[in-house]
């Protein structure tokens, strides 16, 4: 039997894991709610947000809040480059065959793949935490990093915010209505193609976002983007495809499985997610809080 | 009717899903406080009429004139913005918003500045969904959605209303109720467009008619005529 604070800290960093899971997936869910289009470039805005907040560090290294305007800038450009890609391409292809979709953006995948590696490289690049929580403090006999912390704040924060957003603004009711039934909204007198570029901005957004706030506690690399896609898709497989608790419980699970995983499947703890998602699959295939997709 | 121009105006529409030709030529006007009433059977082309207009199916000839602008081929959002109001068949509910936020969504600010819709006034002509605000609209019954889905579109502030078989599928008391209330609306002056298959129910509210045969106008005049001559009616619609 292990010691109890390893437990603990073992819980905790699959829980600091899983706020970035969370940041990724929640975008890529709520664009396949709204768009009907399976992303698989999400992964690559997270990548891109990546090399995004290191390259502003690098710019700006000297100021001590670099790293919080390399967050926010990375974001911001990753929202954008979202915008552009539904506006200019993606665009065209919705009310199309989803193989073209799915075509679409797998193509998007490869190039920015490429595009990372020849602007930033093959190598590792890295990021250091920001010196305002750069510490660590002692609780329970585990060592916890400040930053961790704040992540773990910041996950349910972002997911608290999202969720009053489509729960009770105006926008969030356009998007649900929007999700339900497109057309219909758009003879009511909403523009829809405005309100799908929005939505994929937003998802974007939260993706660079994640992206970038990744930087301290892992390595940028190339492949990031891959495997970030199908953590994501995973979690929203088990959490259930368009339910935003869903999604959030997916993340808390997979990041706990993957953890507790490696205990007991050393050198496989993949495995252990890959048999909980089988298992999800066989008894719920809709996911965890997920409804059954009508027909 | 006679000198002023209509507000809105089909001509010669032709339209097709896809390779499948619905509309041969359809040409309909309505003038400003009208009812005009589609009649027709089943699959004649009612509907598709309805969503040529909305530009939700936009023709593949002939235009659409709505206060002689050409409106043919615009975004649905656009063709809503500019003063109508669609409502359709199936009612289309978004059914996990509630009724306050199915009403909310369509909330639009009346053109040139008259007073206008408002979620009470919603209330005020169908008493039953201001009981029910909060409810999700999937668990409404088949009535309450009728009402919920006219007052939606009503909160655009549309100057002209498409409405699109409204009695479709209702006890015959709730379709005496949505006569009395949509009576009511033409008295307060709106325009309206309504399309039904049951003749009783659109000749007490039409002023005009036209019925539709196999995607063209069989026959169009006052609705006096129809309501005195029965075997015209007969004749046109073969009850
Ligand atoms: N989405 C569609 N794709 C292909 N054909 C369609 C579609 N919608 C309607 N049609 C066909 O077009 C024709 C006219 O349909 P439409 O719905 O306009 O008739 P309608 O007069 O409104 O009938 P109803 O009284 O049943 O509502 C029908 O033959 C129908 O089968
Ligand atoms: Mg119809």
């Amino acid at each position: 039997m292990p010691a109890p604070s390893f437990l603990f800290a073992q819980a905790l960093s699959g829980l600091t894991a899983a706020m970035f899971l969370f940041l990724v997936a929640s975008g890529l869910s709520l664009i396949f709610g709204v768009l009907r289009v399976l992303n698989f470039a999400h992964g690559s805005f997270y990548m891109v947000g990546a090399y995004l907040a290191w390259q502003i560090v690098h710019w700006f290294g000297r100021d001590p809040a670099s790293f919080w305007w390399a967050a926010v800038g990375a974001a911001v450009g990753v929202a954008l480059l979202g915008g552009v890609v539904e506006r200019v391409l993606l665009r065209h292809l919705y009310g199309k065959e989803e193989l073209y979709q799915l075509l679409f953006t797998y193509a998007l995948v490869l190039i920015l793949s490429d595009a990372a590696k020849v602007l930033w490289g093959t190598g590792q690049l890295s990021v250091s935490r920001p010196p305002g929580i750069a510490g660590a403090f002692r609780f329970l006999d585990t060592t916890i990093p400040y930053y961790n912390l704040f992540i773990l704040l910041l996950g349910p924060a972002i997911a608290l915010g999202f969720w009053l957003m489509l729960g009770r603004t105006r926008t969030g009711r356009f998007i649900r209505a929007a999700a339900l039934d497109r057309e219909m909204l758009g003879a009511l007198g909403v523009n829809v193609s405005r309100l799908y570029t929005g939505v994929f901005v937003l998802g974007s957004f939260l993706a660079g976002l994640g992206g970038a706030l990744v930087t301290p506690v892992k390595a940028i690399v190339p492949g990031m983007d891959v495997e970030i896609i199908v953590e994501a898709f995973i979690v929203v497989v088990i959490g259930g495809l368009g339910s935003f608790w869903g999604t959030f419980l997916g993340a808390v699970i997979y990041g706990q499985v993957l953890s507790f995983g490696i205990l007991v499947f050393p050198r496989f703890s993949i495995f252990s997610v890959f048999a909980l998602m089988a298992v999800v699959l066989i008894i719920r295939p809709w996911g965890l809080l997920g409804r059954p997709l009508k027909t | 009717m006679s000198g002023a121009a209509p507000v809105l105006e089909v001509r010669d529409v032709h339209t097709a899903y896809g390779l499948s030709r619905v509309l041969f030529g359809v040409s309909i006007e309505v003038h400003a406080g009208e009812c005009v009433c589609l009649l027709g059977r089943n699959g004649v082309g009612k509907t598709t009429t309805m969503r040529s207009i909305m530009g939700l199916t936009p023709p593949s000839a002939g235009r659409v004139l709505w206060k002689g602008s050409d409106i043919t081929g615009w975004a649905p959002y656009r063709v809503a913005r500019a003063g109508l109001g669609f409502v359709p068949e199936d009612r289309r509910i978004f059914a996990d918003l509630t009724v306050w936020e199915n009403l909310d969504v369509a909330v639009r600010a009346a053109r040139g500045g008259a007073g206008g819709f408002s979620i009470e006034r919603v209330f005020d002509l169908f008493p039953k969904l201001g009981e029910l605000t909060g409810r999700q609209g999937g668990f409404l019954s088949g009535g309450e959605q009728q009402m919920l889905t006219i007052g939606r579109t009503l909160m655009g502030n549309p100057e002209l209303l498409l409405l699109d078989e409204p009695s479709e599928g209702l006890a015959p008391i709730v379709v005496d109720h949505l006569r009395d209330q949509i009576a009511r609306l033409k008295g307060d002056g709106l325009t309206i467009l309504l399309a039904e298959q049951n003749v009783e129910f659109s000749l007490a509210l039409a002023d005009r008619v036209y019925v539709l045969e196999k995607g063209a106008i069989r026959f169009s005049g006052p609705a006096a005529r129809l309501r005195a001559d029965e075997a015209l009616r007969h004749e046109l619609l073969a009850l």
